[in-house]
């Protein structure tokens, strides 16, 4: 009787994922617990972000993919109405306008776009019967670039470059020529120029200093030496949890948000780094399958985009870390400290679950 | 045979779908192999490199704070340097117990408890590892004391700290204005601007006058060095480094000479002047009295001192030059005249006879002449000379109030005049449509009248009026005014003259400015209102005298300079520029409560256009005391207008 009800409540968890995923959370509460100086205060509230995040996966799994595909373009239309409201009457903080006060509270519309726009397009892709023509990557495109726009002018660079990727798993995956593919990487680097105009100092210095982190060394180059410091003097083993020296003692910025991984390098070396990375590859690959096995054009865009844009995450996060690539603001998925982001990323995982579980009634249906 | 197609299709399309999973998914094997490699280039290869900079010796990134730039006048004399001073500085990371290590401290060197507010004040506000000033301004003596005790205080300190200082004290503070600690609204003034990594390091900012208004050319770029620091935290070895770029020296236009005779003339009396060269728009001299120390300012002011400066009824702390505001009185005349002469309805031969009061068609309502029973036949220049109120109300009226104050407003009334100091105001040059959105009442032909003689709803600043007088005395070129008049880039050692601007060329008739300007130069001749200010000069001064009032008095009562409160005297104006042939200097002068503006603002522009002209140094004062506040004007009516005009008003 009770494991009836418990198969019942479990049905629609892909029960590898969620040990992963699990898994994974939990390591990032014990760097969380360290990376804040011993603060059951952070761990604890981040334990509600958790708890918060699985049961709107949890809800998410059970939901048919049926009706994901007919709330695409209503989400999809809601969050660009809410993010030219904020380009419009959005709060300023820091030079940045990204939040949009509703009065009773306060949303980021780019938030939904993360979940909009792979919604949106592979339902855009699912309509088209036969394979999708040159007009159809261009419409899609475009529906890609109207959010993104958007949300580079707020400016956050983090979520454009998110999306942008999960727009373009989409694209890619439904057939985007190759040709096509290298034209457009060619067309991106003649508007690069544009681009370049269309950023903020801080960002064009910030992109500036990726290139020469020296440059700053009391501002954002800062970030990156300091996090390299933390890194390299983890070594093979890492100092043990609670040891990283660099990170408990307020020499890492930003140190339980997007530099956490920093203070998980120091403490648990390049062993630890490297399970960190075997644990987001088995997610990625279960992801991969569960894209693969999908019955229905918009399951498998949507499952494959979702996984992607969680690869992107990642790899970005850790890329900026340890120095490859630029600091861009983007968390460390499962692993930062923060309630967005969290919710975000669980909410993703439960609509793989939902396409990985529902999959015989769509087959059947 | 069609669904076997989409069969086909739809299995051709699977198979595209997971070879270009299958393309993604080596993309992510690829970056992650990345990911490792770098790992084991930071983690495995550099580990030593790494590994000897985070735990036997940490690394430290010290920014060495820029020399901030000098100020200095015209002739080289400094208005504000930099001079080091001992401090004493914790590093709290360093230290295990931080109350132990303090009362140790003061055992040597004294601590006082507003020390340790502001110690505790900037430890809240700071990186642990930063150092934070316990003492400042240290003596030889403590210096000594404490560093052959040094060994004992290991994240203690003794570090030399430039600190500002100026020299001339309270001298022309309004303009130099202050620096202050950084303080949270700063810091995020610096963020928003993305400043705050050139700011690592600098305690100080820019508060006030030109410290504030000049910051980022004055503040220069901080250097900084990559050390490794012991478990001591002294640096052991300087791994790289970059040196600081000192701010830019500023060199103003202002003499400060010139400026200590005008604000020795001032005397006791508060007041504001503003001299201009008015070809080039260089403010000559720049004087709100009373003044104060900035030197107070510098590192945070004690309460009883803010006190005293903040509640002082003079008010000393208030930008009179750019932030006093007071009816331009008589002073309005002249720009009235030409108004008139421009328009086409004054031009000789005409005039009136005045018989001491103007009445509006259809009004018994007299407005009165400063002159009981007139001053008989007046023309233009008279006018200006005697100051006649009458000539000017038919003038205003006959112009209307559009085409009034459309004239005016080319010379700078009711609007910035874009000085390169911050937080002028705009005084007001009041319209009917103003006057409709402000009080919600229609404009009335009286209010009109008394405009044309600077009374009414008109407000000036001292900067504006000396503005206007410059542009007058440069025949309608309007130069924009500046203090500073040259930077000198401490890097390449260049300088560069600041760009003079002209900001309007008014088209005016020669002939109509040469009947102002006689008028003008009448006035300090014998005969005009400040004959006194003209005695024995050498040069010849076209002036113009005017009285603002500060408190109504009512009707048929007689005002009585001796009999009422200071502080509800009027206030004195005084406009002039010389030489009058070719102006040299174009100045304003306002004493507030002076009285009439001939005789107790006039003398002070005399001392300053003496010195500026010929050299000349004032000769040594009778005390304020002995200042005669000279021929008590009569009377007039409220300043601030009229629902129910009284029945009759007089103006000078």
């Amino acid at each position: 009787m009770i494991s009836q009800l418990l198969q019942g409540l479990f049905k629609h968890i892909d029960s590898f994922l969620m040990g992963c995923l699990l898994f994974t959370i939990l390591v990032g509460l014990f760097v969380l617990y360290s990376a804040s100086g011993h603060s059951f205060e952070r761990v604890s509230s981040q334990l509600i972000n958790i708890a918060v995040a699985l049961i709107i996966m949890w809800l998410i799994a059970s939901i048919q993919p049926q009706f994901l595909e007919r709330v695409a373009v209503p989400v999809y239309l809601l969050g660009v109405i809410l993010l030219i409201g904020v380009a419009l009457f959005g709060d300023v903080s820091h030079g940045a306008r990204r939040w949009l006060n509703l009065g009773i509270t306060k949303i980021q519309p780019s938030e939904i776009m993360r979940i909009a726009v792979p919604l949106m397009l592979a339902w855009f892709f699912a309509k088209r019967e036969a394979s999708p023509r040159i007009k159809d990557f261009v419409i899609a495109t475009a529906l890609l670039l109207i959010p993104v726009a958007l949300i580079i002018k707020q400016p956050d660079l983090g979520t454009a470059l998110l999306v942008s990727a999960s727009g373009f798993f989409v694209i890619f995956l439904a057939g985007l020529s190759w040709r096509f593919l290298l034209g457009g990487i060619v067309l991106t680097g003649a508007l690069m120029p544009v681009f370049w105009s269309m950023l903020h100092d801080y960002q064009r210095k910030r992109i500036e200093i990726l290139i020469d982190p020296s440059q700053d060394p009391l501002g954002a180059g800062y970030h990156t030496i300091q996090a390299t410091i933390a890194l390299g003097s983890g070594g093979m083993t890492g100092k043990g949890w609670l040891n990283g020296t660099q990170a408990q003692l307020d020499f890492l910025p930003e140190r339980t948000t997007d530099f956490i991984f920093a203070v998980f390098g120091e403490e648990f070396g390049m062993a630890g780094n490297l399970i960190l990375l075997l644990l987001f590859s088995l997610i990625i690959a279960r992801g991969l399958v569960i894209a693969a096995e999908a019955k229905s054009t918009f399951t498998r865009l949507l499952a494959g985009s979702i996984t992607l844009t969680f690869f992107t995450y990642a790899f970005v996060n850790m890329g900026m870390v340890s120095g490859l690539l630029p600091v861009v603001g983007v968390p460390l998925p499962l692993i930062s400290y923060g309630g967005t982001s969290m919710v975000t990323l669980l909410l993703s995982f439960g609509i793989l679950m939902s396409i990985q579980t529902h999959k015989k009634l769509v087959a059947s249906g | 045979m069609k669904s076997s197609r989409e069969l086909k299709n739809y299995q051709n399309e699977q198979h595209n779908f997971k070879v270009r999973l299958g393309v993604l998914g080596l993309l992510v094997l690829i970056t992650f192999s990345l990911l490792a490699m770098r790992f084991y280039y930071l983690q495995i290869k550099r580990y030593d490199y790494y590994q000897t900079l985070a735990e036997n010796n940490r690394i430290s990134i010290v920014p060495i704070t820029p020399n901030r730039g000098l100020i200095s006048d015209r002739n080289g004399v400094v208005f504000a340097h930099n001079f080091f001073v001992y401090t004493l500085e914790i590093t709290p990371s360093k230290i295990d117990n931080l109350e132990t290590t303090i009362s140790e401290i003061a055992k040597l060197v004294e601590v006082s408890p507003t020390d340790l507010k502001r110690f505790n004040k900037q430890k809240a506000e700071s990186h642990n590892f930063e150092s934070i000033p316990i003492r400042t301004h240290l003596n030889e003596v403590e210096a000594a004391r404490f560093a052959v005790n040094r060994y004992r205080f290991p994240g203690v300190e003794l570090k030399s700290r430039l600190f500002r200082h100026y020299p001339l004290g309270k001298l022309g503070s309004h303009m130099v204005g202050y620096i202050g600690r950084i303080n949270d609204k700063d810091l995020e003034d610096l963020d928003d601007a993305d400043l705050l990594s050139n700011y690592k390091g600098s305690d100080h900012i820019g508060k006030s006058g030109i410290e504030q208004s000049y910051e980022s050319a004055l503040h220069g770029t901080t250097g900084f060095q990559q050390v490794e620091i012991d478990a001591d935290g002294r640096a052991v070895r300087v791994l790289s480094s970059q040196a600081p770029i000192s701010g830019n020296n500023l060199i103003l236009s202002v003499d400060s000479k010139l400026q200590e005779i005008a604000e020795t003339a001032f005397g006791e009396h508060r007041g504001a002047l503003v001299a201009i060269k008015p070809s080039t728009g260089e403010v000559l001299a720049f004087v709100s009295m009373p003044t104060f120390d900035p030197n107070l300012f510098v590192d945070g002011i004690d309460f009883d001192s803010w006190d005293s400066l903040n509640n002082s009824l003079d008010k000393p702390l208030i930008n009179r030059p750019l932030r006093g505001i007071y009816p331009p009185g008589s002073t309005f005349k002249p720009f009235s005249a030409l108004a008139g002469l421009e328009a086409g309805i004054r031009q000789p031969p005409f005039s009136i006879y005045d018989n001491g009061f103007f009445t509006l068609p259809n009004s018994t309502h007299r407005y009165r002449d400063w002159k009981p029973g007139g001053h008989g036949k007046v023309d233009m220049r008279r006018a200006i000379t005697i100051s006649c109120d009458t000539f000017f109300y038919g003038l205003a009226m006959e112009l209307g109030i559009e085409r009034l104050t459309n004239f005016v407003r080319h010379f700078g009334f009711g609007q910035k005049s874009g000085v390169d100091i911050s937080g002028e105001i705009a005084g007001l040059l009041p319209t009917p449509e103003w006057k409709m959105r402000r009080y919600k009442q229609p404009w009335y032909m009286g209010e009109t009248v008394i405009a044309g003689i600077g009374q009414g709803y008109t407000l000036v600043t001292p900067m504006q009026l000396a503005q206007a007088t410059a542009i007058l005395a440069n025949k309608g070129v309007a130069m924009r005014p500046h203090l500073v008049a040259a930077i000198t880039d401490t890097k390449t050692g260049a300088t560069s003259l600041t760009k003079e601007i002209v900001n309007e060329k008014i088209p005016l008739d020669e002939k109509n400015l040469e009947i102002v300007r006689l008028g003008m130069i009448d006035v300090t001749l014998p005969g005009g209102t400040a004959a006194s200010v003209g005695a024995n000069a050498t040069y010849s001064i076209a002036a113009k005298t005017g009285t603002a009032q500060v408190v109504g008095i009512k009707q048929n009562e007689k005002y009585n300079a001796n009999a009422i409160d200071e502080r509800h005297r009027d206030h004195a104006l005084f406009i002039a520029y010389a030489p009058a042939e070719e102006p040299k200097i174009a100045l304003a002068v306002i004493v507030e409560n002076g009285g009439h503006g001939g005789s107790a603002a006039g003398p002070i522009a005399r001392k300053v256009m003496d010195y500026y002209l010929l050299g000349k140094l004032p000769a040594i004062e009778p005390t304020s005391e002995s200042l005669q506040i000279t021929k008590p004007n009569n009377a007039a009516a409220p300043i601030k207008p009229i629902e129910n005009a009284p029945e009759d008003e007089h103006f000078d």
